[in-house]
């Protein structure tokens, strides 16, 4: 079930991205509606990150092409942010969290400039939407994996573009995190803006996403959430592990046993 | 150990700027020079890339095959003349004060390493003032600077043309070891002694600076090769901060896990 929408944010064709000559993504066709929070869900392996890189261009594609508001990516950089995996960058490299934060400023502000005062308390105003303002000249080397997560999210907040990509922003962080993180996203679809959320966690998948994206090395669904996260739909999507998935279908459908404690 | 690739990789550029101008003038050989280690950088860029052998791998051989083809190359073309191989891995610091920059009548401007390394440095300062927040970002998180824009390939390789003129200007005076001492010593030693970047860079050049005096010293005191003798402080050096650096030590670590 791969559903269209007029006037996409996210367009992609045909897109096929490959690792040493062996496709990793078949043919992958969708568009994305604006102003949505949208999961990307699948398997390990199924191609999550390579999807949202491969859009970015930040691997090369096989064959294919994406646009991004009706444009080559190339006219919209400055319109899009990127929270990488937290695990791809080395924490202890010496800087301090305003330091990272404020890179999210340097996109804009072109070559030879420095950031100036208003970049500053853009990094500083993102710092404060994410609760870590006292954090600001702490190392980063010692925060915590929660801390690390929001800091990256604080450097795509400060960059203050229209288009968000997020890899794993929910891995291995702590329940409070988890929970400011989808606060956080929702007042951004609230203000119009789009993010797009490699997410592992099915379970939760239903409650924070308004569209959902399944994916395993090709596309298996694209659509409303509640339209796409079917038993018959997870089954494809989860192949051969299907005694375990139509378990976590029925437990999806039910809504009856979260997998983690919340907050109330 | 690309900075060990680099100093090793040039001398058939030297070599052949030799054979080209037929003296051993500092110009044509930097120039000669530098080009070969940007040239190194590429192929070893190239090979991990491509060819997708690990980069260690892809470094070794690169450099040990372009520094074999100078070493041919004198041995063949310039076997005659004083271009020694020796001279090209361990330098002679203490020969700097000899090689004047003379006009010609006469009129002396003190040594011309002094010249040509003035300029480098002079150059590598404004490149790193000028291109900081591309430097600093593209070292920490080079995917989320190409999303925004910045490439990536362009800043690592005008690092890397920076880290071969760097090299390229010093190993005439200094010798290819001493280089690579220096090209990783006092950076490794400050990295331990602060958490800021900024701060790092200048702790760098000052430990570099000490190492030069206090081993020139030594090597005054021991009568032995100053080069070596500098090469011995800046690992003293780094032995130091890794036992007593306030934030990294492995002392005061130590006494802190038992303090709490």
């Amino acid at each position: 079930m791969i559903l269209h929408v007029d006037n996409p944010v996210v367009e992609v064709h045909d897109l096929t991205v490959s690792y040493d000559r062996k496709p990793v993504l078949w043919g992958v066709d969708l568009t994305l509606p604006a102003g949505s929070l949208v999961g990307v869900i699948g398997p390990n392996g199924a191609g999550k990150s390579t999807l949202i890189k491969a859009i970015m261009d930040l691997l090369p594609a096989s064959s294919g092409y994406v646009r991004i508001f009706d444009e080559p990516i190339k006219q919209v950089r400055n319109r899009i942010s990127y929270v990488p995996q937290r695990e791809s960058v080395d924490w202890d490299f010496p800087a301090s969290v305003f330091d990272v934060v404020l890179m999210g400023r340097y996109g804009n502000l072109g070559l030879f400039n420095r950031p100036r005062k208003a970049d500053k308390d853009a990094a500083m105003q993102a710092l404060e939407k994410v609760g870590m303002q006292s954090f600001a000249n702490r190392q980063i080397s010692q925060l915590s994996g929660g801390q690390q997560q929001r800091v990256f999210l604080a450097r795509a907040l400060a960059q203050n573009a229209d288009i968000y990509f997020m890899d794993e922003p929910f891995a291995g962080v702590d329940i409070a995190t988890e929970t400011a993180i989808i606060e956080l996203l929702r007042t951004m679809r609230a203000q119009g803006k789009t993010v797009i959320v490699v997410h592992h966690d099915l379970q939760s998948a239903g409650e924070y996403f308004d569209w959902t994206v399944l994916l395993n090395m090709r596309l298996v669904a694209s659509g409303p959430t509640e339209q796409v996260l079917t038993q018959e739909l997870l089954e494809q999507t989860y192949g051969g592990k299907l005694t375990v998935l139509s378990k976590v279908g029925d437990l999806l459908r039910k809504q009856e046993f979260p997998t983690r404690e919340r907050k109330s | 150990m690309v900075g060990d690739a680099i100093s090793h990789a040039v001398l058939p550029g030297i070599v052949i700027a030799f054979l080209f101008t037929g003296s051993r003038d500092s110009i044509p050989m930097i120039i000669g020079a530098g080009l070969l280690g940007v040239l190194t950088t590429f192929l070893i860029e190239f090979f991990h890339r491509y060819a997708r052998v690990q980069a260690d791998a892809s470094i070794g051989i690169t450099f040990t095959w372009l520094f074999a083809i100078g070493i041919i190359l004198i041995s063949v073309f310039a076997g005659q003349v004083d271009l020694d191989q020796d001279c090209v891995l361990y330098g002679e610091i203490a020969y700097v004060p000899l090689d004047l920059w003379l006009t010609e009548n006469g009129l002396s401007f003190g040594p011309q390493t002094i010249w040509t390394l003035g300029f480098v440095t002079i150059l590598i300062i404004a490149f790193i003032t000028f291109g900081y927040k591309e430097l600093f970002l593209t070292a920490f998180d080079p995917g989320y600077a190409a999303v925004i824009g910045i490439s990536t390939t362009l800043w690592y390789y005008l690092l890397m043309t920076a880290v071969s003129l760097t090299t390229v200007a010093s190993f005439e005076s200094v010798g290819a070891i001493l280089v690579v001492a220096f090209l990783v010593g006092p950076p490794a030693t400050a990295y331990l002694l602060t958490d800021n970047f900024k701060t790092m860079l200048v702790l760098s050049v000052i430990i570099g600076i000490i190492a030069s005096i206090v081993g020139y010293y030594l090597a005054y005191w021991l009568d032995g090769s100053i080069a070596g003798a500098i090469a011995t402080v800046t690992g003293l050096q780094f032995a130091l901060a890794f036992l007593f650096s306030p934030t990294h030590g492995q002392l005061f670590k130590r006494k802190r896990t038992i303090a709490v």
